[in-house]
């Protein structure tokens, strides 16, 4: 099998930075959960059902109706119980598989990395990804930069009719689509906006931000999804709430109420900034930059905090000659399996410190 | 800052987990990360949920002020038995085991449910079109939309929902409401049987 990794030709459409708002939106995603009638979830599913939810499901997304749907040139399958951990990693970095997709084990335990379960992947975009055996049966992914989530609706929907073709998903009168975990029922959508708040972090009002959003039952997650720190101001903000509102209200609340005012203080915090903290933050910004363009280490958690200030005095415009998309794309690329991948053979974690600094310095014009 | 487990290599997996209001750090090297598998559990909210809205005999809820109806909550079913998942094992692993469980689960789910959606009981929205489409012949659309007892029961929650939020002046939600009443009282069109006319027709004017 070729190595997914061989084959990103380009880089994810998602860190473009382009649409809507995308000084402060890096991305959007909408992903819905589904499973077969007749069919255990991955709970009680033993290998054989697996196998036997793997097949239809693959015969769907290598379907014509599929890619139709998707929108993509062309679907490749990933068999993920069949190539190793760095490859299953650099999907988990590129927010094509979840962690315990990578992992293939439930979070109660069960399943292990040679459980059969895929992933496909609309290429060269990547904008769409679907999950095959993770905790529901289908994660049915798609992927935008800037603030796009009426768009993604209606883009998964299609996908969903396309899947929904030739499989017979469970479905409940009261309960909606089923899933294997409750909090999921209903319409099984989760739309989320990844947001790059380093203002709002600059001023302290952060946290507030944060307890305001999660008052309105909303979840604020790190750059990695649930459990994961917000790397480089990094922040996903997605609904809980998944039964008794339909997709397009989930929307229309995401999309037009919420989100715009979170935009809204980002924004409000980077003038103040500029007016009210100039030297404090052209200091803080273009020292970030002489940082990153000097380092001869570099751990992945400071690279992406530095780059975040990076970005942010390119927005502010205190920060010259550096383009944005290329900082955006060095927050992937600066990634632990990323690194791993350009190389030849497994580096150390030292060597892998070196990788990066030079990377960096290379991509940002440094010494 | 080295590695609480081995104490010997440089910690650069940094993990926080919020259990139960209290906040846990983890620093440890990649080779323990790895050989421990610790991994912030990806059901954290399920399982305050289930600590708090589940009652089971013999074990208290962890938050449960003034629950009378404690009694009527236990379940009567202790096992599914299409998949033969045990209440324990849900409470323990927080998912479920078919769709089956949550029919043989369904009283004990429904409050974790309301809970866990923000006091939304009732899907609204995407049918999968399949099920609909195919399943025109009554009795297919009756097992997709319930029994004709069970319709006339989500109408009359529809609607006294809908009454709230035109009082609420919550008209996308009134919106929303309505749309959902117009498309169960068509199935039960479709499927031939009486209409109750004010669900049908009555609602189209409002807000």
């Amino acid at each position: 099998m070729i190595p997914p990794s061989a084959r990103w030709e380009g880089g994810a459409e998602w860190l473009r930075g382009e649409g809507e708002a995308s000084d402060v939106v890096l991305s959007s995603r909408a992903r819905i959960a589904r499973n077969l009638a007749g069919f255990p979830f991955m709970t009680k599913a033993s290998s054989e059902d697996r196998v036997q939810v793997l097949d239809p499901c693959r015969r769907r997304v290598l379907s014509d109706e599929f890619k139709r749907a998707s929108g993509a040139q062309s679907v490749m399958w990933v068999d993920l119980h069949e190539v190793d951990k760095h490859e299953r990693q650099v999907l988990v970095e590129r927010h094509l598989i979840s962690r315990q997709h990578a992992r293939g084990k439930l979070s109660t335990g069960r399943g292990g990395a040679d459980q059969p379960r895929g992933v496909a992947i609309g290429l060269p975009s990547e904008r769409v990804a679907v999950m095959v055996n993770e905790e529901d049966q289908l994660r049915i992914q798609v992927i935008r930069s800037g603030l796009a989530l009426s768009e993604l609706l209606e883009q998964i929907d299609q996908i969903d009719d396309a899947l929904e073709l030739g499989l017979d998903y469970a479905f409940h009168p009261r309960f909606g689509y089923l899933t294997a975990c409750p909090t999921n029922v209903g319409t099984g959508i989760r739309f989320s906006v990844m947001l790059h708040l380093p203002g709002l972090k600059l001023t302290g009002e952060i946290e507030r931000v944060k307890r305001a959003a999660e008052d309105m039952s909303l979840a604020v997650r790190g750059f990695y999804g649930e459990g994961s720190e917000a790397a480089g101001d990094l922040y996903q903000v997605s609904n809980q709430t998944t039964l008794g509102k339909s997709e397009h209200v989930l929307v229309h609340e995401l999309e037009r109420e919420i989100v715009p005012r979170i935009i809204d203080y980002e924004r409000h915090a980077r003038r103040t900034l500029l007016e009210k903290r100039r030297p404090t933050t052209d200091d803080t910004t273009n020292r970030a930059l002489g940082v990153l363009r000097t380092a001869r280490l570099l751990g992945v958690e400071e690279s992406m905090q530095l780059l975040s200030h990076v970005r942010l005095g390119v927005l502010l415009g205190l920060v010259e000659g550096v383009e944005q998309h290329s900082v955006n794309a060095l927050m992937l690329q600066v990634q632990q399996a990323h690194l791993q991948c350009s190389a030849s053979r497994e580096l150390t974690q030292q060597e892998r410190r070196i990788e990066r600094a030079a990377l960096v310095r290379k991509t940002l014009g440094g010494a | 800052m080295l590695c609480e487990s081995c104490g010997q290599r440089e910690a650069t997996i940094h993990e926080v987990l919020i259990k139960g209001g209290s906040k846990i750090e983890k620093h440890l090297c990649e080779v323990c990360a790895q050989a421990s598998e610790i991994e912030p559990s990806s059901n954290l909210p399920i399982s305050e949920l289930i600590s708090k809205y589940m009652v089971s005999p013999g074990v208290q809820p962890g938050a449960h002020p003034g629950d009378e109806s404690e009694q009527r909550r236990t379940p009567a079913t202790t096992v599914c038995p299409s998949c033969a998942l045990t209440v324990r094992e849900f409470r323990q692993g927080g998912l479920l085991g078919c769709p089956g469980c949550y029919d043989a689960f369904e009283d004990l789910l429904a409050p974790l449910i309301e809970r866990a959606h923000e006091g939304g009981v009732c899907h609204v929205g995407k049918t999968p079109r399949r099920a609909l489409d195919s399943g025109r012949s009554k009795g297919d659309v009756a097992r997709l939309l319930g029994d004709a007892h069970e319709r006339a029961e989500r109408l009359g929650t529809l609607r006294k929902q809908l009454t709230d939020a035109v009082e609420r002046e919550q008209y996308e939600r009134a919106a929303q409401l309505r749309d959902e009443m117009r498309r169960v009282a068509t199935v039960q069109q479709d499927a031939g049987e009486e209409v109750d006319g004010d669900d049908a027709h009555g609602e189209g004017s409002q807000a």
